[in-house]
């Protein structure tokens, strides 16, 4: 084995590196507004739109990630849709993340004790504030380990965006192995990358979630 | 736009690339199933090494992108002087991957099983074997049913990414479709309803063992 690569491939692993995390971060802000506007919309919308809108969730979550960037950066063309590679792969993660996102906040919103909503539909708060100021804040406390997990998920899959020629890390580490022919070790240093990664972000979480849920163990 | 006969035409070709789909990842959850079984055994076994080498199996595995430990896999069989076919090589990576999932899934059902039920099993005098084979890990089988089945629907859409060390699944086929007709939106749909199709019919599976289970 011979590591001595990672020195002249230094700045586009690096480069790698930031475009990774921007997709990651951006996917997951765009996915969880998505998906937060998806479990209002089927709250209160009417019963044809939520079909259809379940209809998108089942789609989305029965198809693979991959095919479903193919449709979207090759497929997209033929019907005018025309996007670079890194704009596809972040609306690709965005739109794929999005029905997970919605489920999650669904559930959290049925976790909020409908008395609570009844309470201030009685002292007549309108729906909006209802939406503001009870079904969000105590429906995202619930939701929040659920979330985290599921951006750390995200963080895995930016790594497919690869495969459309987003010039991510794994994109980098291939480019390189390519020209050096040292498959194994590039990748296997990926792994390791990722195994580190993923493992201090979801510490970071659960520290995060303690944080954030800890007046609700006191009140208790 | 978007052409019908183009989408028909391409049907079928991928329909019957779906079966390597299929076995990919039904072998995949077979040995997930075998070796995610043995490391839920070492995860709650009394020996800190074997806890250990389990913890670090799962979180590794778990942590790493399959498509990275596809190619990890792919490259290092022929550093180590083994050859083996393509798919038998997907088959134990997806496994090998799956098995993490599945071993925290038995987990987690032999953690929800009252703990009442161990305790009379050994009350009215059952040796540990015993309570292990006819009271905790039948019950936790048919409680962790559903996740299964989830977990073969994550196999299915996962099995997209072997693809790309060449093995000629719904993806791969696609792809080779998507370059010879130059209609790829076409031929992607066409691949996607081919996923869906098989994904809701397993959705449908597990709704219905859930149900049998619930009562």
């Amino acid at each position: 084995m011979d590591f001595s690569i990672f020195q002249q491939y230094g700045p586009a692993l690096l480069r790698g590196f930031g475009i990774t995390i921007l997709c990651w971060i951006l996917g997951t802000i765009f996915g969880m507004g998505l998906g937060l506007l998806i479990a209002l919309v089927q709250r209160y919308a009417p019963r044809w739109v939520r079909w259809i809108i379940q209809a998108y969730i089942e789609i989305i979550r029965g198809t693979p990630f991959l095919v479903q960037l193919f449709v979207l950066y090759y497929g997209g063309p033929l019907i005018g849709l025309r996007l670079d590679a890194l704009p596809a792969g972040l609306l690709g993660l965005t739109l794929y993340g999005s029905p997970y996102f919605a489920e999650i906040f669904r559930s959290g919103f049925r976790a909020v004790p409908h008395g609570q909503i009844e309470a201030a539909r009685a002292i007549g708060m309108t729906e909006l504030s209802i939406v503001r100021r009870i079904l969000l804040p105590l429906g995202l406390v619930s939701a929040l380990p659920a979330l985290i997990n599921f951006s750390i998920i995200l963080t895995k899959e930016t790594v497919i965006l690869s495969i459309i020629t987003v010039p991510e890390l794994m994109y980098q580490v291939n480019r390189m192995s390519a020209e050096t022919f040292r498959y194994l070790e590039a990748n296997l240093v990926l792994a390791l990358f990722f195994w580190v990664l993923v493992e201090t972000i979801s510490r970071l979480g659960r520290r995060l979630e303690t944080r954030i849920s800890k007046h609700l163990i006191e009140r208790t | 736009m978007f052409s019908i006969p183009v989408f028909l035409e391409s049907f079928w070709p991928l329909v019957w690339a779906a079966r390597y789909t299929l076995l990919i990842s039904v072998l995949g959850i077979v040995l997930g199933l075998v070796i995610g079984t043995l490391i839920c055994a070492a995860r709650l076994s009394p020996y800190g090494l074997l806890r250990r080498f389990a913890s670090v199996w799962v979180s590794f595995l778990r942590g790493v992108p399959l498509l990275v430990q596809l190619l990890v896999f792919y490259y290092t069989l022929p550093v180590i002087g083994i050859d083996i076919p393509p798919i038998a090589a997907a088959v134990i990576c997806v496994g090998i991957c799956a098995s993490a999932y599945i071993s925290e899934i038995w987990r987690g059902a032999i953690a929800a099983l009252p703990k009442g039920q161990a305790e009379a099993a050994t009350a009215i005098g059952m040796g540990p074997r015993d309570v292990w084979t006819r009271v905790i890990l039948p019950q936790a089988f048919s409680m962790s049913l559903p996740a299964l089945v989830n977990e073969l629907i994550l196999l299915v859409k996962a099995s997209s990414l072997v693809s790309v060390v060449g093995i000629l699944e719904i993806t791969r086929a696609s792809q080779a479709q998507a370059a010879t007709t130059f209609r790829p939106l076409e031929v992607y749909i066409a691949a996607a309803i081919i996923y869906l199709a098989i994904n809701l019919c397993l959705a449908a599976l597990g709704r219905y063992l859930e149900h049998r289970t619930a009562v």
